[in-house]
């Protein structure tokens, strides 16, 4: 019994790293509907970065913000000088885009770093622990990853609904016409929106190279993660966003319980349940 | 120096001409009404000073300086405010935050949202519905008020009195009328020549995207504006 209870809470934890995952792709597609095919490579791309910095000598609290700085950059002028332009003439032009970006962040990967899988050393944080009796021991690193994913799911719910920023942005991707009439610049508003996510996935791409190692193949995977968090969850809700990522966790982490091979399986099963049962999605934007 | 001047404006859907050389002058606090048939090139003239057209440079002056084919948001923060046809509210937000989205000109002046409901006044009781909760007459309203709540010097405004009560139509004339008292300045499409003849300092009709008739309303003799609206 105690060691199910450890197992959800384990699967908790690994969900809050998959929000993190897939509030991005949650931002950009809700503000833009563009659905970002390299996302996962981003993220991998972010804890690449971080290696670097790590190569250059600095430790990882040192190396995160410049990470996310570094990334929220990128992610501006990615938006304002390449993504922009496919905006508007359906749904095709973004996703061959971003597919190409993808290949090419994974062969460029590939090319500078080598297929050996890295991680990021993060000393004793990556071991410590908090103790509840005898049975369930609870990783700071998790715990902290899982706070940090609630934060800013807080954060961006108030970024969206009682800003001015926000009020902005929502009323961009209603009607990006009209908003210019407001003085908003529409793209720039879209670079913006890019780059909070790309922020966000800086954090998440640190975080899941403290967690395990990777390698420049990973891409993919992570946004296969991101994405079903987002589609069990519902399109456009962060909570649902914050809830799929949960579930996707907990399902991944009894799957790895009762077979070490079956993890990723019961995670793709419970989205393909939720996929086929309640296709809107658990919780349906709301706003 | 007038505030808005256009010359020889022309302006093109593809290879479709909406629009062949319009000259049009507006003074400060003035209200001038260009009515017209549909498809006259009334809505396409009001998107080509607003920037949402692609114009000559020289084409439309403002404040003495050129910004035919500004961008549309650079135009907003100048100072020129359009009420789109068909009102265009986001719909995701409500009625007191489209208002507040009308500030994003970031241009300083009078207008917040008390000045609004004050003008407004059934709109303060609609603030937290979203905008496609409320009256087709609320949402004009709240069109407008976004657009004021940018503090323009020039308001465009769109067929604003098209499927509205006769009494609403009222309340936003009158409103218009003390606009223009506080200088601001009117541009008011319609198709309604009654409504537009009323309330307008001076009237510029629009045939097949050519001025086919301009003057003070009490110049002008009923069959004279008729044949310059329907060219018969």
């Amino acid at each position: 019994m105690v060691g199910w209870i450890d197992t959800v809470i384990q699967g908790v934890l690994l969900g809050g790293l998959y929000a993190l995952f897939a509030m991005g792709l949650s931002l950009v597609y809700g503000v833009m509907r563009l659905v970002n095919i390299a996302h996962g490579d981003f993220i991998l791309l972010a804890a690449y970065v971080a290696l670097v910095f790590q190569g250059a000598g600095l430790d990882v609290a040192a190396a995160t913000p410049l990470v996310v700085a570094v990334m929220f950059l990128g992610g501006y002028v990615l938006q304002r000088g390449i993504l922009n332009r496919t905006l508007g003439k359906g749904l095709l032009p973004p996703l061959l885009v971003t597919f190409g970006l993808s290949v090419v962040i994974q062969n460029v990967l590939l090319q500078i770093f080598s297929a050996d899988s890295q991680a990021l050393r993060a000393e004793a944080l990556t071991t410590a622990s908090l103790r509840l009796g005898d049975a369930i021991a609870i990783g700071w690193l998790p715990l902290g990853v899982f706070l940090v994913a609630l934060a800013l799911g807080f954060g961006l719910q108030w970024l969206f609904a009682r800003t001015g920023f926000g009020r902005a942005l929502r009323a961009t991707s209603d009607d990006q016409e009209t908003a210019q009439l407001m003085g908003i610049d529409h793209r720039h508003m879209y670079a913006l929106a890019t780059a909070l996510a790309f922020a966000l996935m800086a954090l998440a791409g640190v975080f899941a190279g403290m967690r395990t190692s990777f390698t420049p193949t990973d891409g993919p995977a992570n946004l296969l993660f991101a994405f079903e968090a987002v589609v069990i969850g519902g399109l456009g809700s962060f909570w649902g966003t914050f809830a799929g990522a949960t579930l996707l966790g907990i399902a991944q982490s009894i799957g790895f319980r009762l077979n070490p091979g079956w993890g990723l399986l019961v995670g793709h099963l419970a989205f393909l349940a939720v996929l086929v049962l309640r296709p809107e999605g658990l919780f349906p934007r709301t706003r | 120096m007038s505030l808005l001047e256009t010359r020889g404006l022309t302006a093109f859907y593809g290879d479709f001409q909406a629009l062949f050389g319009v000259d049009l002058v507006l003074e400060q606090g003035e209200i001038v009404a260009v009515i017209g048939a549909n498809g006259a090139g009334k809505t396409t003239l009001l998107r080509s000073v607003a920037g949402l057209n692609p114009t000559g440079s020289q084409a439309v002056r403002f404040d003495g300086e050129a910004i035919g084919g500004m961008a549309a948001y650079r135009v907003a923060r100048r100072g020129i405010a359009l009420v789109p046809e068909g009102r265009k509210l986001f719909p995701s937000l409500t009625v007191e935050e489209n208002l507040l989205v009308g500030a994003r000109t970031g241009r300083a002046g009078g207008w917040n949202l008390e000045r609004v409901y004050a003008l407004f006044p059934s709109l303060a009781q609609r603030r937290a519905h979203l905008a496609q909760q409320v009256s087709g007459g609320e949402q004009q309203m709240a069109a407008i008020g976004r657009a004021l709540m940018g503090n323009p010097r020039l308001l465009l405004c769109d067929e604003v009195s098209l499927g509205l009560a006769p009494l609403v139509v009222n309340v936003i004339y009158q409103a218009f009328r003390a606009l223009s008292e506080d200088g601001v300045s009117l541009v008011v499409v319609e198709q309604d020549i009654g409504t537009a003849l009323a309330a307008a300092d001076r009237v510029y009709c629009l045939q097949h995207g050519r001025v086919s008739l301009n003057g003070r309303p009490s110049e002008l003799a009923r069959e004279r504006i008729s044949r310059a609206y329907f060219g018969i």
